[in-house]
């Protein structure tokens, strides 16, 4: 290898071995990330606490909760007198839903009119409406039910009653539609692009900070060696990152690893591309490492909400759907999420890996074009 | 060796470089000499091509600065006045660490090192890490990381600013060491006069310009027979009197004695002038010093 890329790679590493607090963070992040992204963010929704307002208190009331109870969405937390208590209930927090059921619930029924009200706290909008599906689904299961006892006490032969259309759902890839499977692709991606761009930028900085660029001035280094050297490590210590990421996310959350280890790594290298360029951009706008961090967290939020990490893009506005197109993270995400996941081959995945690669050499070119060896 | 002419450089709208021109020799050392913010920093900059001048040549051993930038870089050495080596790094990792950047094979680097670290007086330091150094010895580092690839030439900025008088003296016999060796040509900042004086030519710096330039001894010639140095009884009295003779034309107090400036002919009556009020007068040579303050001023 050139001598001065070895000798400037060699420097890194000893700096980075003797920094040994920022070498532990870099690799203890991603594993905290992981651990919070794995399982807080989850849709997932169990056992919500529902307020009970049951005026009747008959048999048919009593069998109305019980399909509630039935299916562990809901937990019959409170049973409440009015409609004021569940009211202040919701307000405090204490319930997330409430169900009225009122006196006449009986007879409205048997004469085939009954309504109950059900009402939810709206204020987390995802979680509100996976209870509204959850709550309408289970009603809708008891009123056939309902219908089919009606049906049966009318003489009607309902052992060979069926319905003539019934939709059979199969998931694939994920076929409990565990979320963490959704997650841990995504923290990969996150992980790998904040770690090379955040990292980079400061490294390059930081000789600007500390005044040791003006001695690097003066030797006959050349910019693309300088920036080689000073980045490859943390290419490095990236990759690290990822192993580890993608480890703990199969053997501890049982994300599948389907695809080729190999192709895994390459579409991760393409990301890092941008992650490296995002970074050398930053470091020639920035004087200090505070500066770098905050140019390239500029980027890295925007980036993270607009790759669908944690929203689908397909739910956004139209506008900024065209904006996504241009945050590199989207492609990776849809690449790793497939090849972890679906364990597609190249054939599947062409185009986002070059789109990514068109972005990274262009983010790379335009930040090494802007880049100099020198004070001014 | 080292050759610039017709340099600027503006920051805004501050020409923080003016115009200059200089010539170093091999074997000699060239003083610039100026007060904080007179473009001496700036000026080393411009010459080892960390800044780039808005106009003017810049020629090492031969080498346009900006045409054959690294061909000129490989026979510079360069003490930036800030420290600019790594403090997390040991002494020896620091000078290894730019002399392979300078391309000295693995084989040269470590007999070169350690016999530069012996000639700045660094050896049993070597395994200690920078930051741990004291100002002086952070100092003699720099300089050995900027002689070990054995440069032509060497530009010291400020390199003794804020070093103790003892390791002064010591930096300044490696200084003399390097030029009376005559393959090397050295050139350095310095805000202080006596540094000045020991150099083979000084340059005094103002405002992006070289005011006057030559040996220290042409440049105390110019003042010979114009500074005069009184002592009386009550120096404040001394001074009100002085200021008041019409040919004196400046008055500066150097401990418990005044320096007079004197119109070029007119010492002999001052000096007469200041007997007849009962002080003591003569005639001395010029320092260095005497000149920057007339051409301050």
């Amino acid at each position: 290898m050139n001598s001065r890329l070895a000798s400037i790679i060699r420097k890194e590493f000893i700096q980075i071995m003797r920094d040994k607090r920022t070498l532990v963070i870099i690799l203890i992040i991603p594993i905290m990330q992981l651990f919070l992204l794995g399982y807080s963010a989850t849709t997932d929704i169990r056992n919500v606490p529902l307020a009970v307002l049951d005026q009747c208190r008959c048999p048919e009331s009593r069998a109305l909760l019980d399909a509630y109870r039935a299916a562990d969405y809901f937990l019959l937390a409170y049973d409440v007198g009015s409609e004021d208590e569940i009211r202040i209930l919701i307000e405090q927090g204490d319930a997330r839903a409430g169900i009225i059921i009122p006196p006449d619930y009986n007879a409205a029924l048997a004469e085939g009119h009954a309504q109950v009200a059900f009402i939810l706290d709206g204020a987390d909008a995802s979680a509100g409406s996976t209870m509204l599906a959850a709550a309408t689904l289970i009603g809708q299961e008891h009123a056939t039910a309902l219908m089919m006892e009606k049906l049966e006490r009318s003489g009607m032969d309902v052992e060979n009653f069926q319905p003539p259309l019934e939709v059979r759902t199969r998931v694939w890839y994920n076929p409990d539609l565990v979320s963490s499977h959704f997650m841990i692709p995504g923290v990969i991606g996150m992980i790998l692009f904040a770690i090379t761009s955040i990292l980079t930028a400061t490294a390059i900085v930081r000789e600007r900070e500390r005044g040791t660029i003006e001695q690097l001035i003066v030797t006959p280094i050349r910019p693309w060696e300088l920036v080689v050297g000073k980045v490859l490590p943390y290419v490095i210590l990236a990759f690290i990152d990822t192993l580890e990421v993608l480890a703990i996310g199969h053997w501890w959350f049982g994300v599948p690893v389907r695809g080729a280890l190999w192709l895994i790594l390459t579409c991760s290298g393409l990301l890092l591309l941008s992650g490296l360029g995002i970074g050398l951009f930053a470091s020639t706008i920035a004087n200090t490492q505070q500066e770098a961090m905050l140019t390239v967290w500029m980027t890295l939020l925007p980036s993270i909400f607009l790759s669908g990490f944690f929203f689908p893009l397909e739910a956004m506005p139209k506008v900024l759907q065209w904006i996504s197109y241009i945050v590199p993270l989207r492609y990776y995400l849809v690449i790793i999420r497939a090849l972890l996941i679906k364990g597609v081959g190249i054939p599947a995945i062409w185009q986002e890996m070059l789109a990514l690669s068109l972005f990274g050499l262009l983010i790379l070119g335009a930040a090494a074009a802007r880049f100099r060896k020198r004070l001014d | 060796m080292l050759e610039a002419k017709h340099l600027t450089k503006s920051f805004g709208l501050v020409h923080a470089v003016n115009d200059i021109s200089l010539n170093v020799k091999a074997g000699q050392t060239y003083g610039l000499v100026g007060s904080d913010g007179a473009g001496k920093t700036t000026t080393l900059r411009l010459l080892v091509g960390a800044l780039r001048a808005d106009g003017g040549e810049i020629t090492i051993c031969g080498h346009d600065v900006r045409r054959q930038g690294e061909q000129a870089r490989a026979n510079i050495g360069y003490l930036s006045q800030r420290f600019s080596l790594y403090e997390d790094l040991t002494v020896l990792e620091n000078i290894r660490f730019f002399a392979e950047l300078r391309g000295l094979a693995r084989d040269e680097w470590l007999p070169r090192c350690l016999k530069i670290l012996d000639f700045v007086g660094l050896a049993e330091f070597k395994e200690r890490r920078a930051g741990q150094l004291s100002g002086g010895m952070k100092q003699k580092l720099g300089l050995a990381s900027a002689l070990v690839t054995r440069p032509k030439v060497l530009l010291l900025d400020e390199p003794t600013t804020g070093v103790d008088p003892v390791t002064r003296q010591d930096f300044w016999q490696l200084i003399i060491r390097i030029a009376a060796g005559g393959n090397v040509a050295v050139l350095l900042t310095t805000p202080y006069m006596d540094e000045a004086s020991r150099c083979h030519r000084v340059g005094f710096m103002r405002g992006g310009r070289i005011l006057a330039e030559g040996t220290p001894s042409e440049l105390r010639a110019s003042l010979e027979g114009r500074i005069v140095e009184a002592r009386g009884p009550s120096l404040p009295e001394l001074r009100k009197t002085a200021a008041n003779i019409p040919s004196v034309e400046d008055v500066r107090a150097f401990g418990d004695k005044l320096h007079l400036r004197v119109a070029p002919g007119r010492a002999r009556t001052v000096i007469r002038d200041l007997k007849g009020d009962g002080a003591e007068a003569r005639l001395i040579p010029p320092t260095l010093e005497d000149v920057f303050l007339s051409l301050a001023s």
